[in-house]
């Protein structure tokens, strides 16, 4: 289905309204069971496997609560600075769909665990904004259908569909922003900052690997314009699944255009859902929802309430990790870096192998340096994340040593790292394999500054009157020589040396 | 009645159908009658009768029998038997049973085999209980009458042309009938009670949470409470003693010890109950009570005064609206509870000829598979749960099911339980009130408040109405985690009435 939706450019756009956003994360739990039955939740396995008879919803069974669910989303919520429910319920949300076995499913609704929160995030050129969390609910995942046949991938117009239950069931944590206003222009870049955040949050608290390619973490994106100066909202669209972060600036972006396009030609915005394209980068239109669905909340019956005692939310909260942002300020720190550096490592997604590196024995300045040129530049050229270059840690932290003891220069250094991710070993391995060592054998390098010397009286000449700056050619002559196997910094000070000139 | 009366005087078996549960247990543990003797007795009973009663939805003959086998194999070896080992039992088909069919009494679940037991089923196979078969039931439980049920009414076996009560119809007609000394009911607002009353028999919903309700196919969460349904009190309370109990399978299940209803049971048959205070609800008598009826809840009355309780009479004004909030309770979660019954994974599935959608087909299937009464009851929940409409009825019911729940507290602490009529009249006609569920709804109106509050409530009959000659039942209500109380009044009622009359209030029954 190819619908051309009339934009109006992004500038334009903001000229003339004020974004308002919100924002609807839903996370898959890493619990190694169910929300309410004991089924596994491993990806991959086959269909429908890994299903009960309450997962399946066979009549007479009954949910009892994963009490690990409970304990993520209450970190969750204690990590988003969010109140934690003293007594709380589940609920019923009822709808027809075939890959929901009971045809409702157990969600919560005006009693979240967890509410009134916020998270600061991190925009590129370091500023905060502070995005205001209005719940963090706990829910169950539905199954996953395939529908074959039909144009659309939709359940309409296909010939059969294919359910798998695995899913269902699976704990997820719904994470809910109240409205985010006055981010202007840079409503795309902070939903991306927030979904960013909050997937690191996520992960440091090791309750989910809040993977986005595998559906284990998923935002959908409400979107609405106001005339620039006015109070009230407009009518939002709800952008489902969108599923990468970079997704998230675009399909904010582009229905600020669309919406914009709607309103400056006199139409109105229709409330409804819609899907975003990860190819095109554009919405298509999905169900419109011409009245609010009903989906006839009320209390789970065959759930006791979730009452968290007040002593277990407070030791809970006494045992929360360091969260990404008090680490990140930390490491700023220590590493004596400007927020800019610091925006750039974290764009990059850096900052656990530049840790894991350090904690491998290299210095930090060598870590960040070769995390954030080589190997960036390598992941960047490959298309692939930093972390899935085939290079550990403790390789490049060998990297590092070989170049702090002398053994290896920056040149050399790039080409043992080059050995490594097209598999010939480790770094040690490297060296010998291609003799990648540099010459440290004075009396070889002594002899190749005398002969570069002689071969450059002008420039020798030049450097003993005090022009230390031109000593450069003279090293590069050195290099040259020994085939780039040599130590700069050793060869300039003994050319300086052999010159008479104090370095 | 002896623990051994299944032994006449020479020695010889009486009809092993007539004996009580604990009788049967008795001779089969001493090898008076084999497991399987005492099977086949009943299989050949329900055989003669059933065709006439209908009282079984499902008979498991061959599972019934191996069951019995293993029963006589364990007593061969030595091994100790339970209370109840080889004690046939009528289950009512609300509880799934693995390889046996399960229906609820509905068409959208013919043909069903469950995959797994029900935690109530697990407990009746560990405890040596061989289950004959499945009983008819109203549809989804939804009913006072069995007239709901997809496969046909039940008839009570004291005059086959009217109800046996309803929703567990064919439980408490086979027993009262001879085809089993034990069944299992299911109670939302008196399903076991009611016609527990109307039979003659004994039913008893225990305290909500007291029997897991895992495997028992949902028709209101919050009200459902299995519970034994039997011929005498003993009966019943060894019965509940094998099926309650903490399942960690149930989060409503209670963590908490099993009320001691056996010994309860074996002290109120004693007839003593010197010391206990016993309330009459004022609100359950008046219009619409059946003469008889109230006569003989004041002979009952006047019995346990005779006995030695103290009786005083209470008011609960807040149960005149019990009626109204049920009718919203109840259709709100079975809106929910039966929507899984889609037609796509298990069950009826009707209009799958490949050119219509999934949502076709669920229509067509549930319009196909569901009978009238369900039906209503999924609009009607559908309706109160609806926006703007949930504060005025499923919100204002919550309201009133507090107020009942704090009358009820306030009665138990002056009283330690209170009695009533179980149901207003005795059985009606079938058919006479099928067209008006008003009417039909009446048939629950003394049973509902213990629902709602989650109470303990037992119905045990306390003689003929003189008008019509049908049973009457006395309900008896306990506090929560009461249910021993139950017992205890219970058990001495009915030694009461037995000295009086000189015999159970089934012998009277006719031959069928």
């Amino acid at each position: 289905m190819t619908v051309t939706e009339e934009l109006v450019s992004y500038e334009d756009a903001l000229a003339a309204y004020d974004p308002v956003m919100g924002l609807e994360v839903h996370v898959e739990l890493g619990t190694k069971t169910k929300m309410f039955c004991g089924c596994s939740t491993r990806l991959g396995a086959e269909p429908n496997s890994q299903t009960c008879p309450t997962c399946l919803g066979l009549p007479g069974s009954l949910p009892v609560v994963n009490a690990t669910g409970v304990e993520s989303a209450i970190k969750i919520g204690l990590a988003l600075n969010c109140e934690i429910a003293e007594w709380c319920r589940f609920a019923r949300k009822n709808y027809f769909y075939p890959d929901m076995p009971k045809n409702f499913q157990t969600s919560q609704y005006d009693e979240p665990i967890a509410f009134n929160g916020y998270l600061d995030v991190a925009l590129e050129d370091g500023e905060t904004f502070r995005v205001h969390i209005e719940r963090a609910h706990m829910e169950e995942d539905t199954g996953k259908s395939t529908h074959i046949g039909g144009a659309t991938g939709r359940i309409h117009g296909a010939v059969h569909s294919l359910l798998d239950y695995n899913r269902a069931g699976i704990p997820l944590i719904e994470i809910v922003t109240k409205p985010i206003v006055g981010a202007g222009s840079r409503a795309p870049e902070v939903a991306k900052a927030y979904v960013t955040e909050l997937r690191e949050l996520i992960r440091a608290l090791g309750v989910s690997e809040a993977r986005m390619e595998m559906g284990q973490m998923r935002c959908d994106v409400n979107l609405s314009l106001r005339p620039n100066g006015s109070e009230t909202f407009g009518t939002r669209s709800e952008t489902k699944n969108v599923n990468s972060l970079r997704s998230v600036e675009r399909a904010v972006r582009f229905e600020i255009q669309r919406h914009a396009a709607l309103l400056a030609s006199g139409g109105s915005v229709v409330q409804e859902t819609r899907h975003f394209h990860e190819d095109t980068g554009s919405t298509t239109s999905g169900r419109i929802k011409e009245e609010a669905e009903d989906y006839r909340y009320f209390p789970e019956p065959d759930l006791v309430p979730v009452a968290p005692s007040r002593e277990w939310v407070e030791e809970l909260c006494s045992r929360l990790p360091e969260l990404p942002r008090v680490r990140r300020e930390r490491l700023k720190a220590e590493w004596d870096i400007s927020d800019h550096e610091m925006q750039s490592v974290l764009n990059a997604g850096a900052i656990d192998p530049i840790v894991a590196t350090i904690d491998a024995g290299a210095p930090a300045d060598q870590a960040r340096k070769w995390w954030m040129g080589e190997l960036a530049r390598r992941a960047n050229e490959d298309g692939v994340e930093l972390t899935a270059l085939p290079i550990t840690p403790v390789q490049v932290a060998r990297v590092c040593a070989l170049v702090v003891e002398g053994s290896l220069n920056d040149k050399l250094a790039r080409q043992v790292i080059e050995g490594v991710l097209v598999g010939e070993g480790d770094p040690d391995q490297v060296v010998d394999k291609r003799g990648l060592a540099v010459v440290s054998d004075e009396g070889a390098l002594g002899t190749a500054v005398d002969e570069a010397i002689a071969g450059n009286q002008a420039v020798a000449e030049k450097i003993r009157s005090g022009k230390v700056a031109a000593a450069g050619a003279l090293v590069g002559a050195v290099m040259k020589a020994t085939g780039g196997k040599a130590d700069a910094a050793r060869v300039r000070e003994l050319i300086l040396e052999k010159l008479g000139v104090q370095s | 009645m002896n623990d051994k009366a299944g032994v006449d005087e020479a020695g010889a078996m009486a009809d092993l159908t007539r004996l009580t549960a604990a009788e049967t247990a008795v001779a089969i543990a001493s090898g008076e009658a084999s497991a399987v003797e005492v099977a086949k007795a009943h299989l050949d009973r329900i055989a003669a009768v059933d065709e006439k009663v209908h009282a079984f939805l499902h008979i498991d003959t061959e599972g019934a029998l191996r069951a019995a086998e293993a029963v006589d194999a364990k007593r061969a070896q030595g091994e100790k038997l339970g209370p109840l080992a080889g004690v046939p039992l009528a289950l009512k088909d609300i509880f799934t049973t693995e390889g046996v069919p399960t229906t609820v009494g509905s068409k959208i679940l013919e043909g069903w085999i469950p995959p797994y037991d029900a935690t109530l089923t697990k407990r009746l196979k560990q405890a040596d209980v061989v289950i004959l078969g499945k009983t008819n039931m109203d549809e989804f439980a939804m009913g006072s009458s069995t007239e709901n049920s997809a496969y046909g009414p039940t008839g009570n076996p004291w005059d086959l042309t009217r109800i046996p009560g309803g929703s567990g119809g064919g439980s408490a007609a086979a027993l009262a009938s001879f085809q089993a000394p034990l069944a299992i009911g299911t109670d939302t607002g008196g399903s076991i009670r009611q016609p527990a009353a109307v039979t003659g028999t004994v039913g008893v919903k225990p305290t909500y949470g007291g029997v897991s309700r895992y495997g028992m196919v949902a028709f209101s969460s919050s009200l459902d409470q299995g519970g034994p349904c039997a011929r005498t009190v003993l009966d019943a309370a060894l019965l509940h003693e094998v099926i309650a109990g903490h399942d960690p399978m149930d989060s409503t299940s209670i963590d908490a010890p099993v009320p001691p209803v056996v010994e309860a049971a074996r002290e109120g048959r004693k007839g003593d109950v010197r010391g206990m205070r016993i309330g009459v609800v004022k609100e359950f008598a008046g219009e619409g009570y059946q003469a008889g009826v109230m006569q003989r809840f004041t002979e009952s009355v006047e019995l346990l005064r005779e006995l030695g309780a103290e009786i005083v009479e209470v008011s609960c004004p807040a149960f005149d609206y019990a009626l109204a909030a049920y009718y919203l309770i109840a259709p709100s979660e079975c809106s929910s509870n039966l929507a899984r019954f889609d037609g796509l994974r298990y069950g009826l599935r009707v209009g799958d000829d490949g050119t219509k959608s999934a949502e076709d087909v669920t229509s067509l299937t549930r319009e196909a598979g569901f009978g009238p009464e369900v039906k209503r009851r999924i609009m009607l929940g559908t309706y109160a749960l609806s926006s703007g409409y949930y504060d005025a009825y499923y919100g204002s019911a919550q309201k009133v099911r507090t107020l009942i729940t704090r009358d009820f507290q306030r009665a138990f602490g002056d009283v330690d339980v209170l009695i009533s009529p179980t149901t207003p009249t005795t059985a009606f006609p079938i058919g006479e009130r099928a067209d008006d569920p008003m009417a039909m709804y009446l048939a629950d109106l003394c049973t509902i408040p213990a629902n709602l509050a989650g109470n303990a409530a037992m119905s045990l009959p306390c003689g003929l109405a003189p008008e019509d000659g049908l049973p009457v039942g006395l309900q008896i209500i306990a506090p929560a985690m009461a249910d021993d109380r139950l017992y205890r009044v219970g058990a001495a009622v009915e030694a009461g009435f037995v000295e009086r009359w000189g015999h159970p209030l089934l012998e009277e029954a006719p031959a069928l």
